[in-house]
């Protein structure tokens, strides 16, 4: 690991604006760090500002940039009104790494290219310009959804997919004052700069995660992996799925594994909603999403897993 | 370098205080700073958890933080949990049961384990639980719950066994 320089923040207004890389959790920063992917020279840890807690605004809850993804996801209110976000968080990882993982640096974690995690490789992600082994290479867990020439990565979290099905917005801290975004914009499709994963600028901190109101529904996560648990998402699907007079009222989806970002796909929830639920109208929702997927050659694999994987979450969700 | 803040904290209640070489692991700083050598280095990646230690009464991967980030925390090893003359039940269990072969990820099991139980008891949800509100401690869930244990002996079943045979409520 190279040589850094170590100090503690005590508050959020010593964060924002900082010239420093900050530090949470440090379960994939310092990952990154031993394998000298990530290069800062100053770090600047974050786990004594606060905002570890959840609390209640505006019906919804916001969830603190500090909060620790077990925390998060052992929550009463969590648990009752938001299962999709509990069932995301207890997909992910394992139980010793939830501990530590916060709700900011969950949602900063970098792809799992194996090209990106090892130097000596070219990777535009790491080294802008270089170029991208992956398009050429070894590419079964890359994406089928808006990828670029210059780099076709996933953003590999699990928490993220949940929150873009549940529309939470992010709020962010630099020197210039607050500002609040949706989640479903804050990470980037990787275009012909891969090197940003999300929208955040220097000097700017995650404060927290909102989520609105609870909308009920049937929630359900559907991981797909290569081993029963602790491994990363080859496809997932976060569906929050609601019935009215035998009617479709509510189709809030979201994937992970697929793109540079949560994929989210309007057109999709459009197909569903209003309509009487039906393994037909299952499989037509499911064509349309795959319909603007594109394999890279050893991840081809992900288009009828993906396809197969929603029509099994819809009849799961509605019970046809 | 400006000079790093210094981190005063407890392992297994004694208190230490760490303001050297930011770049230190606290897997590193407990083994060669402390000579506490219960605790392993499987793949200093977060992906074994060998090096398990309870902070603030929670099981984390001691590899993937750093010395310098433990001010104010109590540190748990297994060394704190047992010692050879007074082994904990968890420990006797695991020798009744089998619940290892060359003994390289038992440490982090056990911390592992033991902070397990505790999450269990408070009725913490697993990926597998069926009711995010209302948890029962089957074998599924004690293998889903320990999966951030790896053992390359394969011991597995038996460190069920041994898991099982201390808990205080039976699946
Ligand atoms: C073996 C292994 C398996 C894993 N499996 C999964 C999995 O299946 N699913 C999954 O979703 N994840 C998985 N993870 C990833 C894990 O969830 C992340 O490492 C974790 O969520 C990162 O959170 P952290 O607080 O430790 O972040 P850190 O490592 O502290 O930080 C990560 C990044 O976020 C930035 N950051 C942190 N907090 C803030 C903030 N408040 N504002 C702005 N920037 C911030 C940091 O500067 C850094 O760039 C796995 C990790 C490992 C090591
Ligand atoms: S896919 Fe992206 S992260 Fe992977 S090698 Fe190509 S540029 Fe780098
Ligand atoms: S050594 Fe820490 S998880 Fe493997
Ligand atoms: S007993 Fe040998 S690795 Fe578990």
């Amino acid at each position: 690991m190279r040589a850094f320089s170590y100090d503690r923040a005590s508050a959020v207004a010593d964060a924002a604006g900082a010239e420093a890389r900050l530090i949470a959790g440090g379960t994939n920063l310092l990952d990154l760090m031993k394998l000298e992917v990530e290069l800062p020279t100053r770090l600047l840890d974050i786990n004594h500002v606060g905002l570890d807690q959840i609390t209640e605004v505006e019906g919804g809850l916001r969830l603190g940039a500090l909060l620790r993804n077990a925390d998060c996801a052992a929550d009463q209110r969590v648990r009752r009104d938001y299962p999709l976000l509990a069932r995301a968080i207890l997909a992910g990882a394992s139980p010793q790494l939830r501990n530590r993982a916060t709700t900011g640096g969950n949602l900063c974690q970098r792809t799992r290219c194996g090209y990106f995690m090892r130097l000596g490789t070219r990777c535009n992600k790491r080294e802008p310009g270089s170029g991208c082994d992956a398009i050429d290479g070894s590419n079964r867990e890359h994406a089928i959804f808006g990828v670029s020439p210059a780099c076709i990565a996933t953003y590999p979290g699990d928490m993220a997919v949940a929150l873009a099905a549940l529309d939470a917005s992010v709020e962010i801290t630099g020197s210039r004052g607050g500002r609040s975004i949706p989640l479903r914009g804050f990470h980037r499709l990787p275009g012909d700069d891969p090197s940003r994963d999300n929208v955040l600028e220097p000097g700017e901190i995650i404060t927290s995660v909102t989520l609105p109101p609870p909308v009920g529904g049937r929630q359900v996560y559907r991981k797909v992996r290569d081993r029963a648990s602790f491994a990363f998402a080859l496809v997932s699907v976060a569906a929050i799925i609601d019935i009215q007079s035998g009617r479709i009222s509510r189709a809030d989806l979201a994937f992970g594994g697929v793109a540079h970002k949560p994929w989210h796909d309007p057109e999709v929830e459009q197909a569903l909603l209003g309509e009487v639920p039906s393994p037909v109208l299952f499989a037509r929702a499911a064509d349309l999403l795959v319909a603007k997927a594109k394999g890279q050659g050893e991840n081809d694999f992900k288009i009828p897993l993906l396809r197969r994987s929603l029509i099994a979450v819809l009849a799961e969700a509605t019970g046809v | 370098m400006p000079p790093t803040p210094p981190a005063r904290f407890k392992v297994n209640g004694t208190p230490v205080q760490y303001g050297g070489d930011p770049r230190r692991s606290l897997l590193d700083f407990l083994r060669d700073e402390l000579s506490l050598y219960g605790t392993k280095k499987g793949c200093d990646h977060g992906q074994c958890g060998a090096c398990t230690v309870i902070v603030d009464g929670r099981r984390i991967n001691s590899c993937l933080t750093l010395a310098v980030m433990q001010d104010g925390c109590q540190i748990t090893t297994v060394e704190g949990l047992g010692s050879d003359d007074d082994l904990s039940p968890l420990q006797r269990a695991f020798i009744a049961h089998d619940g290892f072969q060359c003994g390289y990820c038992t440490p982090g099991q056990i911390c592992s384990a033991s902070a397990m139980i505790a999450e269990l008891a408070e009725g913490w949800p697993s990926h597998v639980s069926d009711d995010l509100l209302s948890v029962l401690p089957t074998d599924e869930e004690l293998r889903e719950r320990m999966s951030g244990n790896l053992c390359r002996c394969g011991a597995y079943s038996n460190i069920i066994a041994a898991i099982r045979d201390v808990m205080p409520v039976a699946g």
